[in-house]
């Protein structure tokens, strides 16, 4: 690990200001994945700036009759409190489908969407890697793609984005609210969150030098069965092949989110007119545009008959 | 070839000689750390800091190089040799130690974030003459053979039957606003993170179910 300096930051918009004005410095929460690519100098920050003195770990009502969810909060406790069990069952179980129960005990809101991925060549200090490093190329095109991206890649990155709570968020059209090291807040949807890799796979999300994540806020509950199925080498503990968020209605309407197959959250909400029509006709639309390896075509499959086997649950 | 080593030289004397050697690495990194660290200008040269929390009930002040995880400081800077260094990433669990209650894996955390912190390690649940009921139960299940991992599952079941009190679903759970239960299926679950390679499982889930009350 590269030497660096630590602070602890006292409000959100003092640790907005601190990692502005420092050269290389990063926001520290649980830690878990940060600490992970710093021991490997995939991450070498030189100065840490921990925010876990913040108090930004409660979860409170908002007057629009959703919850506000502080940056701090872990996903132990999120998946656990009782309203997000009783009207968000989606984000329990998405949480809960991830990790283990001492990573989920550090793990916060805030860092989860900023999650990196865990594509091997990304880890692989030996191999070029465009999101590591910048203009040295993609060893997972021709390499060893079963993990891979099968929708919204580009020529210069497949990887995936890992978090499977932030899924089950953008099925609930979750927003991001931040502070900037200028002062003032803004709110993002998370549609917007977090970007497709095109030619800058290191730019993974939407956020400016320094800006801070305080919360994320979802909207009034919409009702539904909400379920979550994830599919994966093992049966726990091991990061998704393909996963399904939905929320689906009395009537078969409903919300459908994917993960493991692009480098964010995949959701169309046009093609959700379809999910009365089932499986075939909203994966078909949902991965139209796929463009899927040798090694990972069998994604395409695994999606329709994922989905196909959430839609019999949301009507048994 | 290496040479035979000598049979007089036992291994618990081998890894006490390599503790102390590691702890003059660390004094001589301290003495070239520089007085005050400007922020950001790290460079090659060590930053450290200092922290206190309790272990065990006992506190405990360091000074440390900031890239000391929780793990290392436990084990290197206060001996406490119990919690293990397996993979070093958070992937085997075998560093597992309780921190304010709740189960972590140490390798994934700097100790100087833990300011004001209460840590239990495996020294601090029981003695070898008044065992935890988990470290007992381990015992008599044999839900060991190496034992390297054995520390981190006795920390993390302890507090895994913790969680299943307090109400905590898991991804077993059937249904999410029922009451947790100690099933296999449940405590498998739940002690995913942690890994034993020589497969003992299936006496490690007995020994946590006979201390949750139930049969697996």
């Amino acid at each position: 690990m590269k030497s660096f300096t630590y602070e602890r930051a006292r409000t959100p918009a003092d640790a907005a200001a601190a990692a502005a004005r420092t050269p290389g410095a990063k926001f520290i929460a649980g830690g878990t994945n940060l600490l992970d690519l710093m021991k490997l100098q995939i991450e070498t920050p030189a100065h840490l700036i921990d925010v876990n003195g913040l108090a930004l770990d409660r979860i409170e009502p908002t007057a629009e009759g959703g919850l506000r969810i502080g940056a701090l909060v872990r996903n132990t406790d999120l998946a656990a409190d009782a309203r997000v069990r009783r009207d968000y069952a989606v984000l329990s179980r998405a949480l809960l489908a991830g990790a283990s129960g001492q990573l989920r005990n550090k793990a916060t809101t805030a860092g989860n969407l900023l999650q990196r991925t865990r594509c091997p060549y990304f880890y692989d200090t030996n191999q070029p890697c465009n999101k590591r490093q910048p203009g040295t190329g993609c060893s997972a095109i021709g390499g060893f793609s079963r993990q891979h991206a099968i929708v919204g890649a580009s020529e210069a990155c497949i990887a995936t984005y890992p978090s499977d709570m932030a899924v089950a968020m953008r099925a609930l059209d979750a927003t991001v609210e931040t502070v900037r090291p200028d002062g003032p807040a803004r709110s993002i949807p998370i549609a917007e969150f977090h970007r497709l890799p095109g030619d800058r796979p290191h730019v993974e999300t939407i956020l400016e030098p320094g800006e801070l994540i305080t919360a994320v806020t979802l909207p009034r509950p919409v009702g539904g069965k909400h379920l979550y199925r994830k599919v994966r080498d093992r049966a726990s503990y091991a990061f998704a092949l393909v996963s399904v968020a939905a929320i689906v209605q009395p009537d078969g309407t409903g919300r459908v989110a994917l993960g493991g197959v692009a480098h964010k959250p995949w959701r169309i909400e046009a093609v959700e007119a379809d999910l009365p029509r089932g499986a075939r006709a909203v994966t078909a639309r949902l991965l139209a545009d796929a463009k899927p390896t040798q090694e990972n075509a069998f994604k395409l499959t695994l999606v329709e008959r994922s989905l196909a086997a959430v839609l019999a649950e949301a009507r048994s | 070839m290496q040479k035979p080593l000598n049979p007089d030289i036992r291994r618990r004397g081998l890894l006490i000689g390599a503790a102390s050697v590691a702890t003059a690495a660390t004094s001589v990194a301290k003495a070239q750390a520089p007085a005050a660290n400007a922020p950001g200008t790290a460079a090659a040269a060590p930053s450290t800091a200092t922290v206190s929390f309790t272990v065990n009930g006992q506190v405990r002040a360091l000074e440390l190089d900031t890239r000391t995880t929780l793990l290392d400081a436990l084990r290197e800077s206060l001996h406490l040799a119990g919690t293990k260094k397996g993979c070093d990433h958070g992937q085997c669990g075998a560093c597992t130690a309780i921190v304010n209650g709740r189960r972590i894996n140490s390798c994934l955390t700097l100790a100087v974030m833990h300011e004001g912190d209460s840590i239990t390690t495996i020294e601090g649940l029981g003695t070898p003459d008044r065992l935890h009921p988990m470290q007992a139960a381990f015992v008599k299940h044999d839900g060991y053979q190496c034992g390297f991992c054995t520390s981190g599952q006795i920390c993390s079941a302890v507090a895994v039957l913790g969680e299943i009190e307090a109400g905590i679903p898991s991804h077993a759970s059937a249904d999410l606003m029922a009451p947790a239960q100690a099933t296999g299926a449940e405590l498998r679950e739940r002690m995913s993170g942690n890994i034993c390679r020589c497969g003992a499982y299936s006496n490690i889930v007995d020994a946590i179910a006979e201390v949750a009350g139930r049969k697996a």
